[in-house]
C-alpha cells in the first residue's frame, strides 16, 4: 500500500470525505445504541431536538459551545505552529481561579472598568500557565505533550486545594466552592430567562481575532511556517523559538478565557466541576476544524449540540450519555482519516 | 523528622513502593516497546481505562483471573491495532491519533459500564489476585518480602521487564524493532516489512499497557471506577523518557517513582494535616517533570519516532 499526494484535492472528495467519516460516526453509535437495547432512531431524533429541538435547546448548545468555542481556539492556535498544548484544561481553570480571585469583591469596581480587568488577568494567567512548558520545550528540549498533562492533573489538585482552603465559600456548607461573584463582576446574560450569555459573543470576537491574527498578521504566518517545517522557517530567518513562545502565550490567554467565560458568565462560583474535560474536547473541536479559527466556532456548536443532545437523549431513552463522548471520539478519527483521503491517494499493489 | 526517616526501612512501605510500580512497570515497558520502533503511543491512558475494566467486568462475570488479564490484554491489543492503523501505514499524527485513542478507549469503557451496571453507584468488588509468598526468598529481611510477597501480577511485570530486555537487545526480532525505530529503510533493505515491525510492536504495547490496567483492578483497587487510572499512563510516557528506552533504567524509574509516592502517601499520614493533602498528592506530577528536565537535555530519542515510514522513500 503507498500514499500519493493529491495535486489538487477536487471540491467534491473534500465534501465527500468528511461526510463519510460523520456517517461512520453515527453508523458505530447506531451499533453501540443497538447493544444498550434502544432504537437508534429514536435515539438520534432525540439528540437532535434535544439539542436543536427549540429555541430553548438552541441556546443550551451555544452556552455549551462557548467554552468549547475558547479551547478549540488554544488547541487550533497551537497546533498550527505545532506546539502540541494538550493542556487548555489546566489553563481553563488558570483563568477561572483568577476571575473568583478577582470578581468576589476583592476589587469593588464598576462592571465597564473590572470585566475587562478580569478578562486580560486570565488570559495572563493562562498565558503564563502555558509559557512554563513552552520554556521547557524550548530550553531544555522537553516534551510539552508529556508536560502539559501532566499540569493537567497537577491544577485540578490545586484548584481542589483552593477551593478546600483560602478560596472556600464560608457559606458554601462545607461543599468545596468558592464564594459567588459580585454583580459587576457577572457577564450578563444575552436573554432574560436563558442561560446564553455574553461569554458567548465574547468568544465569537475571539474566533475573529484569532483569524485575523492567523491569515492577516506576520505572527501568524510565521506560526504557519513554524509549524510547517521548523527547520525551513530557521533557515528563512524566523526566530522559530520566539514564535513558539508566542503562540504559547496566545494558546493558553484563549483557553484561560474558558474558565473566564464559565464563571462570570454561566456558573458564577468556581466548583471542581467546572469543566467535564473542555480542554479534552477542544483538540477535537480544533481538528475538525481543520484548525480553521472560524471553523472551530462551526465545529464547537456542533460538538456541543453532540453532548446537549446526548443528555436530554439519556434523560429520555436510558441510554448512557457516554455515548456522545464516544462519538466526539470517533468523529476526530474519522475525520482525520478523510482529511487524509482528500489529500492522498491510496494505491494498493 | 526520624520517623519520616524510619519509614524507609520498614518492609510495608518497600511493599506498596512494589505495588505501586507493578501497573507501571507494565505500561511502561509497553510504551517502550512502541517507541523503539518509532512510534509515540499517547492511546497509553485510555488503553490502561480498557485494560483495568475488561479484566475487571470477565471476573465480575465469572471469568478466571487469569482468563480476565487475557481479555484486558486482547482489548488492548485491538485498540492498538486501531492506533497503528492509523499511524503506521496511513501515517496520520500519532499525536492526534493517540489523543483520539484515548478519548474513544475511555469514554467506550464508561458507555459499557453503564450499559452493564445501569442503576449501580458503588462498583462491585471482585476476588482479586491474592500475594504468593515465594517460599525462602520471602523470607530475607525488608526485601524479602517487598519483592517476593506479591501478587502472581507483580511476578508477571519482572518476567516482562526481562523478556522485553532479551527480545530488544538479543534477538533477531529486537533488532528489527529498534531499526524501525532508527532507520526503517535499513529494515526494508533486509526484507523485512517495517510497517509489520511497528504494526505488530503498537499492537504488543498495547496489549501490556492493557495488563498495566487490569493490574489496579485486579491486583490493587479489587474493584473499577472512573478516572481510576488518574493520568498513570502520561506518567509512563514521562518514565520512558526518564529511562532513556532502556527496560532496565526504565523498571528503575518505575521503582524510584512508586517509592516517592509510597512515601508520600506515608508523609501525608505523618505531618498530621500541616500541609493540604493536595499538595502531597500533585507531588508525583511535579517529580515526573522534574525529572523530564533533569534528563531531556541527554535524551536520544529514536530517530525515527513520530516520522511514518513509506515504502521506498528515504
Amino acid at each position: 500500500m503507498r500514499l500519493e499526494p493529491v495535486v489538487s484535492p477536487s471540491a467534491l472528495a473534500s465534501i465527500l470525505y468528511p461526510a463519510g467519516a460523520i456517517l461512520v460516526t453515527v453508523v458505530i453509535a447506531s451499533l453501540l445504541v443497538l447493544v444498550a437495547g434502544a432504537s437508534p432512531f429514536t435515539v438520534f431524533g432525540l439528540v437532535l431536538k434535544g439539542a436543536a429541538g427549540s429555541q430553548f435547546a438552541l441556546m443550551e448548545t451555544l452556552t455549551r459551545a462557548t467554552p468549547l468555542i475558547f479551547t478549540g481556539l488554544a488547541v487550533a492556535v497551537a497546533f498550527r505552529a505545532r506546539l502540541w498544548n494538550i493542556g487548555a484544561e489546566a489553563q481553563l481553570y488558570a483563568g477561572a481561579i483568577i476571575t473568583v480571585v478577582l470578581g468576589t469583591g476583592a476589587l469593588p469596581l464598576p462592571a465597564v472598568v473590572l470585566l475587562p480587568l478580569m478578562i486580560a488577568a486570565a488570559i495572563l494567567a493562562g498565558a503564563m500557565l502555558l509559557a512554563g512548558p513552552a520554556v521547557l520545550k524550548i530550553r531544555f528540549g522537553v516534551d510539552e505533550v508529556v508536560t502539559t498533562l501532566l499540569i493537567n492533573f497537577i491544577m485540578v489538585l490545586f484548584v481542589s486545594m483552593l477551593l478546600e482552603g483560602v478560596l472556600k465559600d464560608p457559606m458554601g456548607l462545607g461543599w468545596p466552592q468558592s464564594q459567588k461573584l459580585i454583580a459587576d463582576a457577572r457577564l450578563p446574560r444575552i436573554v432574560t430567562g436563558r442561560r446564553l450569555h455574553y461569554g458567548f459573543v465574547l468568544a465569537i470576537l475571539s474566533a475573529v481575532v484569532v483569524w485575523i491574527v492567523m491569515k492577516k498578521t506576520t505572527l501568524g504566518f510565521e506560526m504557519r511556517a513554524v509549524g510547517h517545517n521548523p527547520e525551513a522557517a530557521r533557515f528563512a530567518g524566523i526566530p522559530v523559538n520566539r514564535v513558539l513562545m508566542k503562540t504559547a502565550l496566545f494558546s493558553g490567554g484563549l483557553a484561560a478565557l474558558a474558565g473566564f467565560s464559565e464563571v462570570a458568565g454561566l456558573k458564577g462560583n468556581l466548583t471542581l466541576d467546572l469543566s467535564p474535560g473542555y480542554g479534552y474536547s477542544g483538540i477535537v473541536v480544533a481538528m475538525l476544524a481543520l484548525l480553521n479559527p472560524l471553523g472551530v466556532v462551526v465545529s464547537a456548536i456542533f460538538v456541543a449540540g453532540i453532548f446537549v443532545g446526548a443528555d436530554a437523549m439519556s434523560r429520555a431513552a436510558g441510554v448512557p450519555s457516554y455515548i456522545a463522548d464516544v462519538m466526539v471520539a470517533l468523529a476526530l478519527l474519522t475525520m482525520v482519516v478523510a482529511i487524509m483521503l482528500t489529500r492522498y491517494r491510496v494505491r494498493w499493489r | 523528622m526520624t520517623e519520616a526517616l524510619e519509614i524507609l526501612f520498614t518492609a510495608s512501605f518497600w511493599v506498596a513502593a512494589i505495588r505501586i510500580a507493578s501497573p507501571l512497570i507494565f505500561a511502561t515497558m509497553g510504551e517502550l516497546i512502541c517507541e523503539r520502533a518509532g512510534v509515540l503511543n499517547l492511546g497509553i491512558e485510555g488503553i490502561m481505562v480498557v485494560g483495568a475494566f475488561a479484566g475487571w467486568l470477565t471476573v465480575y462475570l465469572g471469568g478466571d483471573l487469569w482468563f480476565g488479564v487475557l481479555v484486558a490484554a486482547l482489548a488492548g491489543a485491538a485498540f492498538g491495532l486501531l492506533h497503528a492503523t492509523l499511524t503506521v501505514p496511513l501515517g496520520l499524527s500519532q499525536h492526534v491519533v493517540g489523543i483520539g485513542i484515548t478519548l474513544l478507549a475511555t469514554s467506550l469503557t464508561y458507555f459499557t459500564y453503564r450499559v452493564v451496571l445501569p442503576e449501580v453507584t458503588s462498583p462491585p468488588k471482585i476476588e482479586p489476585f491474592l500475594p504468593v509468598p515465594i517460599p525462602l526468598l520471602s523470607d530475607i529481611p525488608v526485601v524479602g518480602p517487598a519483592l517476593f510477597n506479591q501478587t502472581p501480577l507483580t511476578y508477571l511485570a519482572y518476567v516482562t521487564v526481562a523478556v522485553v530486555a532479551y527480545v530488544l537487545a538479543r534477538t533477531p526480532l529486537g533488532l528489527a524493532v529498534r531499526a524501525a525505530g532508527e532507520n526503517p529503510s535499513a529494515v526494508e533493505a533486509q526484507g523485512i516489512s517495517v510497517t509489520a515491525i511497528r504494526m505488530g510492536a503498537v499492537m504488543a504495547g498495547s496489549a501490556l499497557m492493557a495488563i498495566g490496567g487490569a493490574f489496579l483492578t485486579m491486583s490493587a483497587f479489587n474493584s473499577f471506577f472512573f478516572e481510576m487510572v488518574n493520568g498513570r499512563g502520561w506518567i509512563c510516557i514521562a518514565l520512558v523518557v526518564f529511562g532513556s528506552w532502556r527496560p532496565g533504567k526504565a523498571l528503575l524509574g518505575a521503582v524510584l517513582f512508586a517509592a516517592f509516592d509510597a512515601y508520600q502517601i506515608r508523609l501525608q499520614q505523618l505531618s498530621g494535616g500541616v500541609l493540604p493533602y493536595q499538595v502531597f498528592l500533585m507531588l508525583p506530577y511535579v517529580l515526573s517533570i522534574a525529572a523530564l528536565v533533569l534528563v531531556a537535555r541527554r535524551a536520544t530519542y529514536p530517530k525515527a519516532l513520530m516520522i511514518p515510514y513509506q515504502k521506498g522513500e528515504r
